[in-house]
């Protein structure tokens, strides 16, 4: 397999970033990393993965869709779409990389969400393999194996040196593209690290958890539940759930008076939200109990149901991780299997 | 502590003295507890949980709580105590239905700061001696209790409570904190220097609205922000000019009454010192009008709220503005 000494990412960089708009996951302070544009000299973090997830790049949390101008009587609509450039998503997780599959089923079915297909097919996804899973993943449930990460070119750390694998035919130009800084390389200590993970990952808290008891077919069960009440009742209405969620897709379209027009954009929504879907008639949910009902159905029971059993979740352990009050998808799992 | 606790409340749930139990519940891992209610012993011996991790301020439930049938036990540590009294103040809680058990505070940990030494993949967290024994899944680690200990305690201002209906352990003392240091460090800063700080920290802002609904002082029934007829509501900031005012006008909009509770900092998923923000309030309140601290008591008028013959100019603003 292909690989470069750790020594000389630097260099492998600063040849991509020399091409195309680089992104990497970097230390903004001690145990928080975020994706910043690559500038040279800028380090990988060490954390297993980012506060804010790798969606931003392709579903950002504020876009403009369309601007309108106002002259007098006339309303000039202008198509601010333009064709973004070339760009490069380094060190996504295998979490991560799942989650766009579940973005592309929602923005790429018919019809098309052309700003969200424009950064798709313009953006190159490498991801990292993991070798030191934290006690909050659980994307094995999901059957992610994050010793072998999707993505369109995938990368594995052995310790000394990083080796690269094309997925897709983009995952090849980009690797072809820094060929001439690699070289051939024997895998054997890379099998024995992804061994390694393998034993952790069967030792995690949460490997256990299976997604076998949920699925499309259980909407009276779950829906009717006695279990929402328990489970909500502490919950802030906040949206870190759902903010640092590598797979939530809501969004919100609201309209911005610049004084000499309109900019419409979109955002970022919660169904966590007093507001969240809030029509002419006023609020589809009215309590806390449904609006924190809604996403856990979404993705457990809605989103498979439309999906071909695919989950809405890909374990990646940030709402784990950043819930104020601690309530996640996996305690919900748990309390609605409970009979 | 945890045992005296579920005794009590066993206690006062069987004696019918309350229906209800605010205080904490244990999670998945060592340090992911939820606030709850709990309304039997079985749920109490079962779930209950008061440990170096159980630093989330239960008060402002019982603003919710409050407003159901029946009286509810609520478990409060000093600093839970002035927002207690706060809400109170504001009415916004119904004394008749609270029997509050004043129970000893921190220093609490931070799970983020234990990972931010690159202590991974943690599985328990014991205190020995002040020293934390810390089991992962990659071996046992050690560190200092004392670099584990969440910002808002490590300023503790008091360990006293100023509201109870009894007490589980000592009352403790109001404290000599060093918690205006960092506002006097800002202070002297230059304005641009001062602008930098607050526009890298506010850019990291994902609008989440956490320190809003965690914090005990807001409490109104619709904010403004999640208003479409106030005109100025938002889910995301349009601008990055927006970005900062949700923040300095929701401190502006809990001067005078924000106890310091430390929970918007706590809460922040991108670490963003808020906490901050309230405290150069208080700061300035206690400079211009005299010493007050928010939710010392239930009675007293608010320096924002009152006025005296000695309260300052408005000029001063101006004055002070002067570089």
């Amino acid at each position: 397999m292909l690989k470069i000494s750790k020594s000389r990412l630097g260099e492998l960089f600063d040849a991509v970033a020399a091409k195309q708009t680089l992104y990497i996951p970097t230390d903004r302070e001690p145990g928080a990393a975020e994706y910043k544009k690559y500038e040279s000299g800028m380090e990988l973090t060490k954390e297993l993965n980012t506060v804010r997830s790798a969606k931003d790049f392709f579903f950002p949390q504020t876009e403009n869709l369309a601007d309108f101008r106002i002259d007098g009587k006339n309303i000039e609509v202008r198509d601010i779409r333009e064709e973004c450039g070339d760009f490069v998503v380094f060190g996504v997780r295998a979490c991560d990389a799942r989650s766009f599959t579940i973005l592309d089923k929602v923005f790429l079915c018919e019809p098309v969400d052309s700003f969200y297909k424009n950064r798709r097919d313009h953006g190159t996804v490498v991801t990292m393999a993991c070798s030191r899973p934290a006690e909050t993943c659980f994307c094995q449930t999901f059957g992610i194996d994050p010793t072998s990460p999707e993505g369109d070119a995938a990368c594995f750390d052995d310790g000394e040196s990083i080796f690269f694998k094309a997925n897709t035919e983009k995952g090849q130009a980009f690797i072809d593209s820094i060929a001439s800084l690699l070289e051939e390389g024997d895998t054997a200590k890379l099998d024995e690290v992804n061994a390694k993970t393998k034993e952790i990952m069967a030792k995690l808290p949460l490997a256990k958890l299976s997604t076998g008891n949920f699925g499309g077919d259980k909407l009276n069960e779950y829906f009717n539940s006695d279990k929402w009440a328990e489970l909500s009742e502490a919950c802030l209405g906040c949206g870190t759930c759902t903010f640092v969620c590598p797979t939530c897709q809501c969004y919100d379209i609201r309209d911005f008076n610049t004084g000499h027009g309109i900019k419409r954009f979109r955002c970022w929504d919660s169904c966590m939200y007093s507001d969240f879907t809030k029509m002419a008639h006023g609020n589809p949910r009215l309590t806390q109990l449904e609006r924190f009902r809604q996403r856990f159905m979404h993705k457990l029971v809605y989103f498979p149901a439309n999906n071909n059993g695919e989950f809405g979740c890909v374990g990646c352990g940030r709402c784990l991780a950043k819930c104020p009050i601690s309530m996640n998808i996996v305690k919900v799992m748990k309390a609605l299997e409970e009979k | 502590m945890q045992e005296a606790m579920i005794k009590r409340a066993k206690e006062l749930l069987a004696d019918g003295s309350v229906d209800r139990v605010i205080g904490w519940k244990r999670g998945e891992f060592a340090y992911d507890i939820t606030p709850a209610v709990f309304t039997s012993a079985e749920e109490l011996e079962h779930d209950f949980v008061f440990d170096d991790f159980t630093a989330a301020n239960v008060s402002k439930y019982l603003v919710k709580e409050t407003a159901k049938e029946g009286k509810i036990l609520a478990f409060l540590k000093p600093c839970d105590t002035y927002s207690f009294n706060q809400l109170i103040k504001e009415h916004r809680i119904d004394r008749e239905k609270v029997y509050v058990v004043g129970i000893p505070g921190g220093p609490k940990l931070d799970i983020e700061k234990i990972k931010a030494k690159g202590i991974t993949g943690v599985l328990s967290v014991k205190n020995e001696d002040y020293t934390l024994k810390i089991e992962t899944l990659y071996g046992e680690e050690t560190m200092p209790f004392s670099e584990a200990v969440l910002d808002k305690c490590a300023s503790c201002k008091s360990k006293k409570h100023v509201a109870y209906d009894e007490l589980i352990g000592e009352d403790g003392d109001v404290l000599e904190s060093n918690r205006f240091d960092m506002v006097e460090k800002l202070e002297n800063m230059t304005a641009q220097e001062r602008f930098d700080f607050w526009r890298g920290q506010l850019s990291k802002c994902i609008r989440c609205n956490a320190c809003r609904n965690v914090c005990p002082a807001c409490t109104c029934e619709n904010c403004v922000f999640d208003n479409p007829k106030s005109g100025i509501d938002n889910k995301a900031a349009a601008d990055s000019f927006e970005e900062n005012m949700f923040h300095i006008i929701r401190a502006f909009h809990v001067a005078g009454r924000c106890t310091d509770c430390g929970e918007c900092s706590r809460v922040c998923p991108q670490h963003i010192p808020l906490h901050l923000l309230n405290r150069k309030f208080i700061k300035d309140i206690n400079e211009l009008y005299g010493e007050y601290q928010a939710g010392a008591d239930t009675t007293s008028r608010a320096p924002l709220t009152d006025y005296t013959k000695d309260d300052c100019e408005p000029s001063v603003v101006h004055e002070r503005g002067v570089e």
